[in-house]
Formats: structure tokens, C-alpha cells, sequence
């Protein structure tokens, strides 16, 4: 237990140098997809696709707020974490820039659902003052930043719910849910523009390759700050977590 | 208790983290060449290079008028989240140590 943040830094550095070494990918610039990039009938699609999710995802959250009126700065803090992660655009071993999403701590702490929605609030922030991201290509983006992300964030977390490296559970939620979000955007890129030759793994292996491999190292940064903020959480709202029930009683 | 007994070595573990995370940021940029921008350029050369006809078909409704207001949004974002995450941990913080049980 107490090693774990030291070996977290080991397994990071480690990591770190072998991208290094491995060499170095054309500079890229790994984001949601853009305002107007993608064809109608898909645009549509992912919206279809992401509504229902939003829509229980405010129910959850709606729920929790009304069962547990406490919790509701715990909220607001998964929220803001997934706010400034996202404003964060660091550089990558690819010589370009990316942000992280910061969905793998509410996804942890309240289930994925009620990152649908606090991810998606990121999203239209983004998309309407920022030009970033679009309202058009929300519902992909939804997609794999506030679903497909938080479920697995949710996912591996589960995995480890039993065991007392809850640190590490933590660490590894966060990152592969960052990193599982950008390979959904290269899939929802390819099959939308599959390649004249290759068809759709040309393409995904094309996207995949832009998107994809800038967020490696980010991950493990999400990872990384995602655990330090579950410390904090760890230290001083033990009463919270306890009624999240994600904090082993007598651990 | 055991929460108060593991404190001290936890903010240490927290000031690595805050390294590592910095160190991953930092080391790319001295070892790596690149452009290090190009908002989302990358993806959009992608798809022109795949489907060479593609025509974005909506605007984004409002976009930055310079470089200089999208930055201040940025930043905006980021400093009104880490207010509240500050705001959040502060308030449980001093809600810990206040308790009579809390310190040893």
C-alpha cells in the first residue's frame, strides 16, 4: 500500500523512456473530432447513440443529489477535475499536444453514468466558447469521452474491488480510460472516412496513430493526478467515500 | 486512525506524483523535435488526405476571435475547476481537522 505511489513513478519513468526510445511518430495533434467532420448520417448516429446514456445519467445524478445532498461537492469537484484536466493541453512524445479528460475519477467514485453528464457539460463548453470539439460532432465525442471512457475507467476499477491496491485500481481506471477514449475517436473517424485502399483499418491504423499514441503518455499523467486527488479524498473525506461504499470499510 | 498514521508518507508519495507528472510533460519537449500546436489540424490533414473531397458542412458557432481570447477560455476553464477542486478538498480538510477524534 505504501509503496504503490513509488512504484506508480517507476512504471511511469520507465514507461516514459521507452517511448522515448522507440522513436518518434510525424507531430500530431490528438482531440475530439471537429465541428463539421463528419458526415451527417454519423453525426446523427453517435447522437442517437448517446442520448439515452446522457438521459440516465441524469437520473443518476439526479438521484444521488436527492438520496445523498452531502455528496453534492464531491460532484462538483469530479466535475472541475475533468474541467481543468481537459483545459490542459500538454505536450506529447508525438512533438504535439493533447489533453487528458479527467472522467476516470467521477467514473471511479460515482459510476459512469453520472460522467455522461458532467463530461458531457465539458464538451459543449468546449464546443460552443472554445471552438473546440463542435455541437454536430458532440454526440461522437460524448460518445467516447463521457460513455466509452467512464465505462471502462468503471470497469477496471471493478476488476480490482476486492483487492487492497486500490491506488493502482485507481491509476489504471483513470489512465485506460483516457486512453480507450481517443482509440474510440480513431474508430469513429474510420469508419466514417475508411480509406480508398485499406478501407476502415488503413484508416483506423491512420487515426489510431494521430490520436491514439499522443495520449499514451498523457494517460499515465491522468492516471497520476487522478490518484493524487483520490490521496487527498483518501485523508480527509473518508465520511464520503464510506457512503460511496468505494472505500473498504477498516481499510 | 490508520488514515492519520498514513498521512506522512502519502504526501510524499503525492510530491512524486506531481514530479512524474511534470517530468512527463517537460521531457517530451526537450527531447523530442515537433511543432508542439495545430489545434486539431493533424485529424483534419488525415481526412483530406483520405477523402480529398470532404467538405466540413457546419461552422463552429462561435470561435475564438484570436489566439489571445482562446487562451483567456482556456484558462478560464482551468482556473475555475481548480477553484472548485481547491474549495473542495480545503473545505473536507478543515472539516478533518476540526473533529476531536481526528488528531492524535
Amino acid at each position: 500500500m505504501k509503496l504503490n505511489p513509488r512504484i506508480l513513478q517507476l512504471v511511469a519513468m520507465a514507461a516514459l523512456s521507452l517511448y522515448l526510445v522507440v522513436g518518434v511518430a510525424p507531430p500530431a495533434q490528438a482531440m475530439h473530432i471537429m465541428e463539421g467532420f463528419l458526415p451527417v448520417g454519423w453525426a446523427v448516429f453517435w447522437w442517437i447513440v448517446s442520448l439515452p446514456f446522457f438521459i440516465l445519467g441524469l437520473r443518476s445524478l439526479a438521484r444521488i443529489a436527492r438520496e445523498n445532498p452531502e455528496l453534492k461537492l464531491l460532484l462538483a469537484l469530479a466535475g472541475a477535475f475533468s474541467f481543468v484536466l481537459s483545459a490542459l493541453k500538454i505536450p506529447s512524445v508525438t512533438g504535439s499536444c493533447s489533453h487528458p479528460t479527467g472522467t476516470g475519477l467521477g467514473a471511479v467514485l460515482f459510476g459512469p453514468s453520472v460522467m455522461t453528464v458532467l463530461g458531457s457539460l465539458v464538451l459543449i463548453f468546449q464546443a460552443v466558447l472554445l471552438a473546440h470539439g463542435g455541437l454536430t460532432t458532440l454526440g461522437a465525442n460524448v460518445f467516447s469521452m463521457a460513455i466509452v471512457g467512464p465505462w471502462v475507467a468503471y470497469g477496471v476499477y471493478r476488476l480490482f474491488a476486492n483487492s487492497d491496491k486500490q491506488k493502482l485500481a485507481v491509476f489504471l481506471a483513470a489512465a485506460l480510460g483516457g486512453l480507450v477514449t481517443y482509440i474510440v475517436t480513431s474508430i469513429q473517424l474510420a469508419l466514417a472516412f475508411p480509406a480508398a485502399s485499406g478501407g476502415f483499418v488503413a484508416a483506423f491504423v491512420k487515426f489510431a496513430g494521430i490520436f491514439a499514441l499522443t495520449q499514451i503518455p498523457l494517460a499515465i499523467s491522468e492516471g497520476l493526478l487522478t490518484v493524487l486527488v483520490w490521496n487527498w479524498l483518501q485523508s480527509y473525506a473518508t465520511d464520503e467515500l464510506q457512503t460511496l461504499k468505494v472505500l473498504k470499510t477498516g481499510a | 486512525m490508520e488514515t492519520q498514521y498514513r498521512q506522512k508518507p502519502q504526501k510524499q508519495g503525492n510530491w512524486l506524483i506531481v514530479f512524474a507528472v511534470i517530468a512527463l510533460a517537460v521531457l517530451p519537449l526537450i527531447f523530442v523535435k515537433g511543432e508542439y500546436g495545430g489545434a486539431d489540424g493533424e485529424a483534419e490533414e488525415a481526412i483530406g488526405e483520405i477523402q480529398p473531397d470532404y467538405e466540413p458542412w457546419f461552422e463552429a458557432v462561435f470561435e475564438p476571435p484570436s489566439g489571445e481570447i482562446e487562451s483567456l477560455l482556456f484558462v478560464s476553464q482551468a482556473a475555475i475547476g481548480a477553484g472548485v477542486i481547491g474549495y473542495a478538498i480545503g473545505f473536507y480538510r478543515g472539516r478533518t481537522e476540526r473533529k476531536p477524534s481526528g488528531k492524535e
